[in-house]
C-alpha cells in the first residue's frame, strides 16, 4: 500500500525538480532581489522596500517604456482584425487554399534573428521597401528606422507579419469545427456571407477570440525579440523586457530589474484572471 | 449575381496581395544573398536578379567565416537531449497525473498550470543566478535543462492524450503482474506517439528559433548556435548583405523543408500548443 502511494512521485521526481528549480526558485529570488538594490554579484543582500518599484513608476525614462507598447498593441488590434479576415474567407471554398494558408503561416515558423535581417534589409536606405515604393514612381529617402515614431511602427508592423499566421490557423481551426450543417441551413434561409458571419461564426470562435486578446495584450507587454535584433532598443523602440534585460546584464541592477520582472509577472497574471472571469467556459478545445 | 463576382474578386486580389507582402521580404534576401559584392555596390536595387542565379560563393562564407557549420552541430545536439528529455518529462508527469490518485495531487496540477503563465523572458533575471551557481553557464547544458523544466506546452499535449487511452488496458496488464513502470513503458509510451510526434516537432522548432536563452548562457563563440551565429554577422559583415542574406537563407531554409513536409502535423502541433 504505501509502495502504491509513492509510485507517482517517483514519476513526478524529475519533472518537479525541474519546475521547482528553474521556475519557482527564480520566481521566489525575484520577489527577495525586487526588494534590495542587489549588484547581481556582491554577496549579501540589502534590503531597501520598496524603492525600486516607485523607481519603476516615478522615473520618466523607466516608465515611458509603456508607451512603447502601445505601438504593439494597435498593431495586434490590426492582427486580429486581419487574421479574422483571412481565416473567414478561407474556411470558405477558394481555390489554393492550402496554399495561401500555408503562405499565411510560415511566418510564424521562420528563426526571429532571420526575420530581424530580413526586415532590416527591407527597410534599410535604397531596400526593399525604398525599391518598391519607386516601382510606383515614390522617390523617397525616409530613414524608416530613423526616428522614434517611425522606427515603433516598422518594428510593430514586423510583428505583425510575424505572428499574423498563428492567430489566422488558430481562428481557422475554430471556424472549420463549427458544423457544415449551420451554414447549409442559413444559406436556405437566404442569410448572406455577412450575416453567416454576425450570427453563425463570430459566436462560434468567441472563446479563441477573446483568449488571443488577451495573449496579445501581454504580448506586447513583453515584446523582445524583433526589436532588439533590428534595433538593440536605440531611437526610442525599447520595450519594457529589453529595459529589464539591460537593466539587469548591462547595468547590474539586478534589483530594480527583478522589480520590473515582478510588475510585468503581475499584469500578465492580472490579465489572465481577467480573461477566465470574462469568458467562464474555459475549455477552449479545437481538437 | 454580378456583386458576387465583384466580392470574389476583391477576396482573390486580398489574397494575392499578402501573398505579396509576404513573400517579398523572403524573396527579396533570396535575390540578394545570389549577388556578388560587386553587384551590390554598384546598386542596382534590391528588386534586380542576380548576374548568376548559381553564385553561391556568399554560402560558402557564410558557412566558413560565419561558422555555421559549428553552430547547426549545436543546435542539433541541444534539439536531441532537449526534445528527448522534453518527451520522457511530459509524458511521465502526465501519466502520474491522470492514473494516479495521491495526495497533493491538485497543488501539483496547479504548479504546473501557473508556471504556464510565467513568461519566460522574465524569469531570466533570477534564473540566470540559479544556472549561474550551477555551474552550468557557457554550456550546451544551460538551456537544455531550461527547455525541458520550463516547458508546460508539451505536458497538456500528453495529458490530453493519456486521458485518451483506456483505463482497462493498464488494468489487464496489472491482471498480469505488471507494476507502474512496466505499463508507462510498454503501455502507455508506445501508444502516445501521436502526441510523441507533435511535441517533437513544435518543441524542435521553437527550439531552433530560439533567440535570447543561447545569447543569454551561452556566450562563447564555439556555442553558438544558429541563432546567436546568425545574430554575430552583425560585426564583421556589417554592410555586407549579401552575406547576412546567405545566412538568414541558410537558417530559414531547413524549417521551410520541414514545414512543407509535416505541415499537417505543424498547424494541429501549434494548435494545440496554443489553446492548450
Amino acid at each position: 500500500m504505501r509502495w502504491r502511494q509513492l509510485t507517482p512521485w517517483l514519476f513526478l521526481l524529475a519533472p518537479l525538480g525541474l519546475l521547482i528549480t528553474f521556475t519557482y526558485a527564480p520566481i521566489v529570488n525575484m520577489l527577495a532581489y525586487s526588494f534590495t538594490d542587489w549588484d547581481g554579484v556582491t554577496p549579501g543582500l540589502h534590503y531597501i522596500g520598496g524603492e525600486n518599484y516607485t523607481e519603476i513608476f516615478t522615473r520618466e525614462d523607466l516608465y515611458q517604456v509603456f508607451f512603447v507598447s502601445a505601438y504593439y498593441l494597435a498593431a495586434s488590434v490590426i492582427q486580429i482584425v486581419a487574421a479574422l479576415y483571412f481565416a473567414t474567407i478561407l474556411s470558405f471554398d477558394i481555390r489554393f487554399r492550402n496554399f495561401f494558408k500555408g503562405v499565411l503561416f510560415f511566418p510564424y515558423l521562420i528563426n526571429g534573428v532571420a526575420i530581424g535581417f530580413v526586415f532590416l534589409y527591407f527597410f534599410q536606405d535604397g531596400g526593399t521597401l525604398d525599391s518598391v515604393l519607386a516601382l510606383f514612381g515614390h522617390h523617397s529617402d525616409h530613414a524608416w528606422l530613423g526616428t522614434p515614431r517611425s522606427a515603433n511602427t516598422s518594428l510593430a508592423g514586423v510583428s505583425v507579419w510575424r505572428y499574423l499566421g498563428l492567430n489566422f490557423v488558430l481562428f481557422l481551426g475554430a471556424i472549420q469545427s463549427i458544423p457544415g450543417e449551420l451554414y447549409e441551413a442559413a444559406e436556405l434561409d437566404g442569410a448572406n456571407r455577412w450575416q453567416q458571419f454576425r450570427h453563425i461564426i463570430a459566436p462560434g470562435i468567441k472563446p479563441v477570440v477573446s483568449l488571443t486578446v488577451i495573449l496579445s495584450i501581454s504580448g506586447s507587454l513583453s515584446v523582445f525579440e524583433i526589436p532588439y535584433i533590428m534595433t538593440g532598443g536605440a531611437t526610442g523602440t525599447e520595450t519594457f523586457v529589453i529595459q529589464t534585460v539591460k537593466l539587469a546584464f548591462q547595468f547590474n541592477k539586478t534589483g530594480l530589474a527583478s522589480a520590473a520582472a515582478v510588475v510585468l509577472l503581475l499584469i500578465i497574471l492580472a490579465l489572465t484572471w481577467l480573461q477566465r472571469r470574462l469568458v467562464p467556459d474555459d475549455r477552449v478545445d479545437l481538437v | 449575381m454580378k456583386s458576387r463576382t465583384l466580392t470574389r474578386a476583391l477576396v482573390y486580389l486580398s489574397l494575392i496581395l499578402a501573398t505579396l507582402v509576404v513573400l517579398l521580404p523572403l524573396g527579396v534576401v533570396l535575390l540578394t544573398s545570389l549577388k556578388s559584392s560587386k553587384e551590390m555596390a554598384n546598386d542596382s536595387g534590391a528588386l534586380t536578379l542576380p548576374d548568376n542565379l548559381l553564385n553561391f560563393h556568399n554560402y560558402v562564407i557564410a558557412f566558413q567565416d560565419g561558422r555555421m557549420l559549428s553552430a547547426f552541430g549545436n543546435t542539433a545536439f541541444i534539439l536531441v537531449f532537449s526534445i528527448g528529455g522534453t518527451v520522457l518529462i511530459g509524458s511521465m508527469t502526465a501519466y502520474a497525473i491522470d492514473r494516479f490518485t495521491f495526495r497533493f495531487k491538485k497543488l501539483v496540477v496547479a504548479l504546473f498550470l501557473i508556471a504556464a503563465l510565467v513568461p519566460g523572458v522574465v524569469i531570466q533575471v533570477p534564473a540566470f543566478q540559479i544556472v549561474n551557481s550551477l555551474g552550468l553557464f557557457d554550456t550546451r547544458w544551460a538551456p537544455i535543462l531550461l527547455y525541458m523544466g520550463t516547458d508546460i506546452v508539451s505536458i497538456y499535449i500528453f495529458l490530453q492524450f493519456v486521458r485518451s487511452i483506456p483505463i482497462s488496458l493498464d488494468e489487464s496488464a496489472r491482471l498480469d503482474g505488471a507494476n507502474a513502470f512496466t505499463i508507462y513503458r510498454k503501455i502507455i509510451f508506445p501508444l502516445l506517439r501521436p502526441a510523441i510526434a507533435t511535441v517533437v516537432i513544435v518543441k524542435g522548432i521553437t527550439t531552433y528559433n530560439d533567440f535570447y536563452i543561447p545569447f543569454l548562457y551561452m556566450p562563447s563563440e564555439d556555442l553558438g548556435v544558429i541563432s546567436t551565429s546568425l545574430f554575430r554577422f552583425r560585426g564583421p559583415f556589417g554592410a555586407h548583405w549579401e552575406t547576412i542574406s546567405a545566412g538568414a537563407v541558410l537558417v530559414i531554409l531547413p524549417t521551410l523543408i520541414v514545414f512543407l513536409f509535416l505541415q499537417r502535423f505543424i498547424y494541429n502541433g501549434f494548435m494545440r500548443g496554443a489553446t492548450r
